[in-house]
This record gives structure tokens, sequence and C-alpha cells, in this order.
């Protein structure tokens, strides 16, 4: 299960919008409760940089997810899991989504934006224990 | 010393650490160093080949080592070593 407060939430699918009709993308920080919930207490803007290709791809570059990632030490967080958007697709993840995911045990959000307004938000949790038998999960989004 | 930050997936194999201090000369040293402490992590830095897995980014500080000597990249005391999965995707 992912926890997200409303305003996080919000400017994910807010971020979504503004991106239209490219893909947003961004990271997701917080903690692990004991009963394996992550709990979002802060999101991170990331630039996409598929320029090539930027309505149907999205790219973190690595130097700023280690900028926000020591950022987010810094505050006691941790990195949780990602969210990007699907201009005009449905909030599901696609092949290429589960073949360039590579973060076992973190949250991958996907809002479905249409016609330029965040529609659907849909969280999947990459399982497994290696590249081999990864998968996407179905999880719950609590907003509250 | 240096410092290796475990990246959340693989802090499993690291018994949790969310760091792992490591004496080293270089990237590859430093590497062997954290593999050699924690060996389970091989197979998820590595290839059967011994190749670094290609969607696995390391930074010196702030640099790609790509970008530097890849893992002939020196490593001094203080220095902070990321190990980086990649983060893409797209409909």
């Amino acid at each position: 299960m992912l926890k997200v407060t409303p305003t996080h939430y919000a400017e994910i699918r807010r971020h979504g919008e503004e991106t239209y009709p490219h893909e947003c993308c961004g990271i997701l920080l917080g903690s692990t409760d004991e009963l394996g919930a992550r709990i979002v207490t802060s999101t991170a803007r990331c630039g996409n940089t598929r320029t090539d290709s930027p309505q149907n791809r999205y790219n973190i570059d690595p130097k700023e997810l280690v900028r926000i990632q020591r950022e987010g030490r810094e505050r006691g967080e941790d990195i949780i899991g990602f969210y990007h958007s699907h201009p005009d697709h449905p909030a599901q993840w696609s092949p290429t989504d589960l073949a360039e995911a590579h973060w076992l045990g973190c949250s991958y959000v996907i809002t479905r934006v249409a016609g330029g307004k965040a529609d659907v938000t849909n969280s999947f949790e990459l399982t497994g224990t290696e590249e081999a038998d990864k998968a996407f999960r179905n999880e719950a989004v609590e907003v509250g | 010393m240096a410092k290796i930050h475990i990246p959340t997936p693989l802090r499993q194999y690291t018994g949790k650490l969310a760091a792992v201090d490591v004496k080293a000369g270089s990237v590859a040293d430093a590497l062997a160093g954290l593999v050699a402490q924690h060996p389970d992590l091989r197979r998820h830095l590595y290839t059967e080949d011994g190749k670094l897995r290609a969607f696995v980014n390391v930074y010196l500080n702030d640099e790609d080592v790509r970008y530097l000597q890849k893992e002939a990249t020196a490593v001094k005391d203080g220095d902070t070593i990321s190990i980086v999965p990649s983060i893409a995707g797209g409909c």
C-alpha cells in the first residue's frame, strides 16, 4: 500500500497536467511502516531527459536523483517510489515501464492525463527478488 | 574510508544498512570491498561475466564514473559513492 497526503497526491497529478502532452516524472520520498506500507512525506519533480520522445518516454537523470536522494537523507527520508504520467494513455504499466523498472520493492505511480486533465492515478509495486522474476503488482493508494 | 550509499532495494542485502564504509583506492576497489562484505549484492550489481549491469549507475560524489575513468576512477578518504539504478519507462 502507498499512503499519500492529499497535497502530495494533487502535486503528482498537477505535474502531469503541466507537462502535458509530455510525460512528467518525479520521485517519492518517505518511509516504510512496520506493515510494509510506503508513506510519502515529500515529492520531488524531475526533468524528463527523453527529449527525443517526451510524449511517450521518460528518464530521470541519475545526477538529479543523487542530489534528491542526498537532500532526502538529510531530512531522514528514503526513496520509496517514483511517479510519471501517461498522456492520453491508460494509467497502467506498459512493457517499457516494466523493462526499465529496477527499484524492487518500490512504488511506481502512473497518472493518465487525458486532454491535459489528470484522470486516473494508479500505483504498482515492483515485486520480485531480481531482474529475472520482477513483476508489477497493483497496490492500493490511500489518500489522506 | 569512502562511504557507499546503498539504494533502498538493495538494503535487504546489506543487513538494512543505508551506507557501507570501505577502504579503497579506486571505484573498482570500493565495489569489490562492498561485495566482499555483502556477497549477496554481487548478482544485483554485476552480470554473470563480471560487468556492472547496464542499468546500474555509479556516482563518485556528483559525477558519473562513466565520464571519469570508469571503475578505475581514483577514490580518496571522505569520498561518497552512490549506486543508482536507472529510472525510466513510458507508455
